[in-house]
């Protein structure tokens, strides 16, 4: 597949949080308010695509060479656990302002399964280096879209009166199966159009 | 057996905590699916609450995390093979599904919530409470999405039985867009919603 069609699949079509369900914890825990959902969409990119990038390289410079296919989930937890703590510790050291902005949504993405998801999506597409880089910030940008129009809906959601069982967490995720309900207009033939 | 009941309806994993939403949201399209992403649950959640009781005074406080991280990958592992191994079908609809268990927060939940603080016994009942729980709510999901969605109800293939029991009225004419993610979210929504209208009439009777 092409780049760009890598970005548009990603983005659009399988959205990691509208069609495929990766991070679904943040996109309904996050996106309370519109800054801290843009923060952790931005947090979650620059994860995605270094993720994306590590466990490309362990995984074909160290685990195929040696038959440890098998150790995969293990190896990329612990890619990813590891990752997010250098990230955190370098941003503080050289950015303080960014460490501002993303330092609290940071330890929280460990656990987010868009990150292990498109890590694993990688392999299982057999992608190759920068394609997997591709697929991962395409990932993220696809997942701060979604979390920032989510945001969006619940900040006026507030101001409207709900029904009192559906307040919070229940409303959010119908907003969320209406929005994922326009998404559906973004599918393969689509793809096929632009792109051929 | 307080520890085990809460798991089941007060502190649902999936309704009332919300933890462990995306596999449950992805493999619900089908009721077998959603036995077989519990069972794994349960058998990992079981291992894991096991192992981080027994370890418990041995692990230093510092690296607590990446250690309850690896016995949970290693526990996943153990499904993950022995699913392909046996389960081929199965194995296959689950897809990276079965993976991303590691990432479930419920597990690590579990570990750290519980486990790391009580004896083996305590956290097994707790694993099989929060295990059942996870596995009841995934269920209630997915019969009303693959009902909806497909009007049928596909079980385990036994004998002459094919395994998937077909609803007349909704076989053929499905609401598809129940199998498909917005329902998968509607769903959930609206579920969410009737847990907490049945738990804030339960608190009106206790009190």
């Amino acid at each position: 597949m092409t780049y760009v069609g890598i970005i548009i699949t990603y983005v659009f079509i399988s959205n990691m949080i509208l069609s495929q369900f990766l991070g679904l914890c943040p996109f309904i825990g996050v996106s309370k308010d519109t800054d801290s959902a843009v923060g952790m969409g931005f947090a979650v990119t620059f994860v995605m695509s270094m993720a994306s990038l590590v466990t490309w390289i362990i995984y074909h410079g160290i685990l195929v060479p040696l038959n440890l296919e098998y150790l995969q989930t293990i190896a990329f937890i612990l890619i990813i656990a590891s990752l997010v703590q250098l990230v955190e510790m370098s941003v503080q050291k050289f950015s303080p302002a960014m460490y501002k902005a993303l330092g609290i949504y940071l330890p929280l993405i460990t656990t987010n399964c868009a990150v292990m998801g498109i890590a694993l999506i990688n392999v299982r597409e057999e992608y190759n280096i920068l394609e997997s880089f591709t697929a991962g910030f395409a990932g993220g940008i696809g997942f701060l879209l979604a979390i920032f129009l989510m945001s969006a809906i619940r900040v006026k959601l507030d101001k409207e009166r709900v029904p009192r069982y559906l307040k919070g967490a229940p409303i959010a995720f119908v907003s969320g199966g209406l929005m994922a309900l326009a998404f559906m207009a973004f599918d393969r033939a689509l793809l096929t159009n632009l792109i051929g | 057996m307080f520890n085990f009941l809460k798991g089941l309806f007060k502190e649902n994993p999936i309704f009332v905590l919300a933890l462990g939403l995306c596999p449950t949201l992805a493999v619900s399209t089908q009721v077998v699916n959603a036995i077989g992403m519990g069972a794994g649950v349960i058998f990992v959640l079981i291992g894991s609450n096991i192992m981080v009781s027994l370890l418990k005074n041995f692990i230093p406080d510092e690296v607590h995390i990446p250690a309850y991280i690896v016995i949970i990958a290693s526990f996943v592992t153990i499904v993950d093979l022995l699913m392909q191994a046996f389960l081929p079908a199965l194995s296959s609809s689950l897809g990276v599904f079965v993976k991303l268990i590691v990432v479930n927060c419920i597990i690590l939940g579990r570990a750290e919530a519980f486990a790391s603080k009580n004896n083996v016994k305590d956290s097994i009942v707790d694993a099989l409470g929060m295990g059942i729980g996870f596995t009841v709510g995934l269920l209630i999901i997915s019969l009303v999405r693959e009902v909806l969605g497909a009007g049928t109800i596909t079980l385990f293939p036994m004998g002459d039985f094919s395994g998937v029991i077909k609803i007349p009225g909704l076989y053929d004419a499905p609401a598809r867009i129940f199998s498909l993610s917005p329902g998968a979210l509607l769903v959930m929504g609206f579920l969410m919603a009737g847990f907490n209208w049945l738990l804030s009439k339960n608190k009106n009777k206790e009190n």
